[in-house]
């Protein structure tokens, strides 16, 4: 009986984070066009539905009701599977991220997490880099010589940052001695103070750059950068498949919003008198802003220049980083 | 009279020349570049510039279909043919100068004597595929009939439309509800024309 509790309630979680995540990535990208179009002294979508609310509705009417196209000479399988591959591991990249603190609803206490599995964070961090496999099957699929080069891209963008996000996450979890994102926030409880930010602000710079790199936001979006590689490794694609690229790609941005806010800003504690749940939307929203600001401000670097300042300066950083962290701990 | 004013080429004192960066010479130079960029925290001064404007909030979007910029009064766009303010009979005398002086050979017009003896323009058209909107046919114009508008929309389903006489004289309803705006004769200036006069150095 209490097993066939457990199955519901996680399938119920399960969906509810599916269809929020999904919707929260779809309206991402109208926060997106608007943010971008305010900075840069436009107005950005306005004639569908006021201010233009309305326009993630046509987008995905639009992306829905287009004609399926399977250029010639592509693998079939692979080019059809590539998106699902991207779309999927970062849905299945959110299981082990807990958003609120725990409630109770009609007498019955709810973990919003929907596993809260002891090895989570790396859990979560693999599963977000298989997502890598969707652009790279996708260029090699495509039978486009700017498809493959975007695949190729997107291994030597995972070469480079896999390794800083992994060594720069170390030294925290040194600290903290558990990798269940639970208790990475437990161990933060009690005002701004005691944030990991704080203690390990090198880390937090080391992991929002390998951040970057892993969503392919801009100062890293060398995998489908228009101006060299037309569309990169979607330029083959269309309709709902290169949606579901997009999606994956939105859905990737909010964990890894949610994953720094947890790992070094106290993630959904309480701050003086805003609930816990507020708190973690709050800097979820604040690191979507801040992805579409940088975007809006910087230019995106070299190819060569990414793995340049991913092996020669940040690996580097994060060694030092975890040496330091080593001898305080001892 | 004195030489200065044509030694000195610098039109406008507000120009800033700028030679570009100088290059470093040595590695001690290329350090000391490296340090100042990287202490400068140029990304930081981007991320401010965006910002900035977006909290602002001027942006200088259009909505076209709805909003319409205002045209200069000297903007040439599709010609209109007026009609006389007392009367309200066109104020074409069928000179024909319009006709002779159009370099590119796209106004053609026929008139004819009526019965009180009036000359009178019977046929009137501008082939909008040649006319290059030179505006001489409207500066060369005696009494002000033929002019530019600001209708600068011009896309239409046929070649002929806009060119001919119906299409180019002021619809009688319109004229009668006195919407006929007054051309203050091709070459008029803006209002606040002044404003932007600036003094070159003409010296001789």
């Amino acid at each position: 009986m209490n097993e066939t509790a457990l199955i519901i309630e996680t399938v119920i979680k399960a969906v509810i984070g599916l269809a929020v995540i999904a919707g929260m990535g779809a309206f991402a990208t109208f926060i997106e066009r608007k943010v971008l179009a305010f900075m840069q002294r436009r107005l950005g979508p306005m004639h569908v539905g006021p201010y233009g609310l309305l326009q993630l509705a046509a987008d995905g009417i639009k992306l829905f009701t287009k004609e399926d196209i399977i250029p010639q000479n592509v693998v079939k399988p692979i080019f059809i599977l590539a998106p699902v591959v991207g779309v999927t591991s970062a849905f299945v990249a959110i299981a082990a991220v807990p958003y609120f603190p725990q409630f109770t609803l009609f007498g019955y206490t709810i973990h919003p997490i929907i596993s809260d599995i002891n090895v989570g964070l790396l859990f979560v961090m693999g599963a977000a880099s298989v997502g890598m496999y969707g652009p790279l099957l996708a260029g090699l699929s495509s039978h486009n010589k700017w498809a493959l080069l975007g695949g190729a891209r997107a291994v030597i963008q995972l070469l480079s940052f896999e390794v800083v996000s992994g060594l720069s996450i170390l030294a925290p979890l040194m600290m903290i001695g558990s990798l269940s994102l639970i208790d990475i926030n437990d161990f933060q409880i009690g005002g701004i103070t005691n944030w990991l930010v704080w203690k390990q602000p090198l880390a937090f710079v080391l992991f929002a750059i390998a951040g970057f790199a892993e969503t392919n936001r801009t100062p890293f979006d060398l995998i489908e950068f228009e101006a060299e590689i037309v569309s990169g490794y979607a330029t083959e694609y269309s309709g709902m498949r290169w949606g579901l690229f997009f999606v994956g790609e939105y859905a990737n941005m909010i964990t890894i919003s949610a994953l720094v806010s947890i790992i070094f800003m106290g993630g959904y504690n309480p701050l003086w008198i805003i609930p816990g749940a507020i708190m973690m939307l709050l800097k979820v929203s604040f690191w979507i802003f801040l992805f579409l600001w940088v975007r809006a401000a910087w230019p995106h670097v070299r190819p060569d220049q990414l793995m340049w300042v991913c092996w020669k300066v940040l690996m580097p950083l994060a060694l030092i980083n975890i040496l330091i962290t080593g001898i305080v701990l001892v | 009279m004195e030489l200065r004013g044509f030694k000195s080429r610098n039109a406008t004192p507000g120009y800033i020349y700028f030679e570009g960066e100088a290059k470093p010479q040595n590695s001690w130079e290329r350090f000391k570049r490296f340090a100042e960029r990287t202490v400068k925290g140029e990304l930081f001064v981007g991320l401010w510039i965006v910002l900035r404007e977006m909290i602002k909030f001027d942006t200088h979007t259009v909505q076209y279909p709805m909003e319409k910029l205002q045209m200069s009064p000297r903007y040439r766009a599709i010609h209109k043919l007026l009609r006389l303010f007392e009367s309200g009979h066109e104020r074409c005398i069928g000179c024909g100068l319009c006709e002779k002086i159009c370099i590119a050979n796209c106004i053609k017009m026929d008139t004819k004597v009526d019965e009180k003896s009036r000359k009178l323009v019977s046929q009137y058209s501008i082939n909008f595929g040649r006319c290059i909107f030179c505006g001489y046919c409207a500066e060369v114009c005696p009494e002000l009939a033929i002019v530019h508008s600001d209708d600068y929309e011009q896309a239409s389903e046929q070649r002929a439309e806009f060119g001919l006489k119906e299409d180019m004289l002021t619809p009688l309803d319109i004229f009668k509800a006195k919407k006929q705006k007054e051309f203050p004769g091709f070459g008029a200036l803006n209002k606040d024309a002044d404003k932007f006069v600036k003094k070159t150095p003409l010296a001789y």
